[in-house]
């Protein structure tokens, strides 16, 4: 039993390896890319708007106001790191309901990816804020002692972010693989709709917790200003 | 007993503990805080949207203590690294 999209192979030439985690999410990115392209190909601002215009700016809207909830309020600046993420994760997670499809998501490499991106986030979009002496100083922010304290907590939020989405997305996949073989018939198509929860709620968590990692960044920064 | 039954034997009944021992906090955990949710909404339903919001990120940390235990009794029970060593050094010989 494999526990990963990793482990299909389709392609091989020397080091570079082609498996199935990266062909799906290059089908992911040109679903994304090709449907926003044809979608924004024609906007207008009328009172009438066409149907899909309006789902997109429902989606844009919505997602700027999560952001605002959590304590970012000039949102514009970061619905497009956020934004980004929070699609990709739901697009991926909710496309489980074709069959043989597996989850990029279900990858620890792809989840490694993503949290490795928020990890190098967290720093650039505060630098770009407030300069790089009060980002750095707050790191040291009650006392000296905390500076391994913080540092260490980088790192395990990383982890555990990573871990997270993937330990998730993987167990509805072996969950599916073994009820398939228990009891084939209705149970598992129960399971696959619990999976779409699943999926969606961790979805939302990942850019929930990627935009208050920022925010909380951002909470000490602005406090070394004054 | 030989080194490949022991180390099957142990990576199995390991990954069952593992299951069942990481999963009590959490489960413990997730109804307390589900039950405090409902309670808060049931007292002040017009701030239900952020209570939901708060729990679910809340419940999202909580369980990723359980997702640790399943994902580390999954490694000892489908990509075993001491399994897979010792089966490559019994196949070399």
């Amino acid at each position: 039993m494999r526990i990963s999209p990793d482990d299909v192979v389709l392609f091989e030439y020397g080091f570079v390896k082609l498996n199935l985690t990266i062909v799906t999410t290059w089908a992911l990115m040109l679903i994304m890319v090709i449907g926003s392209a044809c979608i924004t190909r024609k906007l207008v601002i009328a009172t009438k708007i066409s149907r899909w215009q309006s789902i997109l700016e429902m989606i844009v809207i919505g997602i700027k106001k999560q952001i605002e909830e959590v304590g970012l309020y000039n949102a514009e600046r970061y619905i497009s790191f956020l934004g980004t993420l929070f699609l990709f994760l739901f697009i991926s997670n909710m496309l489980t309901i074709l069959p043989f499809y597996e989850p990029p998501t279900s990858s620890l490499s792809t989840t490694a990816a993503l949290a490795i991106s928020v990890f190098f986030a967290v720093p650039v979009f505060n630098i770009m804020e407030y300069g790089v002496i009060n980002y750095l100083k707050s790191y040291v922010k009650p006392l000296f002692i905390m500076l391994p304290f913080h540092i260490i907590s980088e790192f395990s939020r990383t982890l555990a972010l990573a871990v997270r989405l993937f330990g998730n997305m993987m167990s509805g996949v072996m969950i599916l693989g073994i009820l398939l073989t228990i009891t084939p018939f209705v149970f598992p198509i129960v399971m696959t709709a619990f999976g779409l929860l699943t999926g969606s709620v961790q979805a939302y968590i990942f850019t929930i917790l990627a935009s208050v990692f920022i925010a909380a960044a951002a909470q000490e920064s602005e406090g070394m200003k004054e | 007993m030989n080194s490949i039954t022991i180390i099957g034997a142990v990576s199995i009944i390991i990954a069952g503990i593992t299951m069942a021992i990481g999963s009590i906090g959490p489960a413990f955990a997730e109804a307390r805080a589900v039950a405090a949710a409902l309670t808060s909404i049931a007292q002040q339903p017009d701030v239900a949207s952020t209570i939901t919001r708060t729990l679910f990120v809340g419940l999202a940390m909580i369980e990723s203590m359980a997702i640790y235990c399943f994902v580390v009794s999954m490694i000892l029970l489908f990509a075993n690294p001491f399994w897979n060593f010792v089966i490559t050094k019994a196949a070399g010989g």
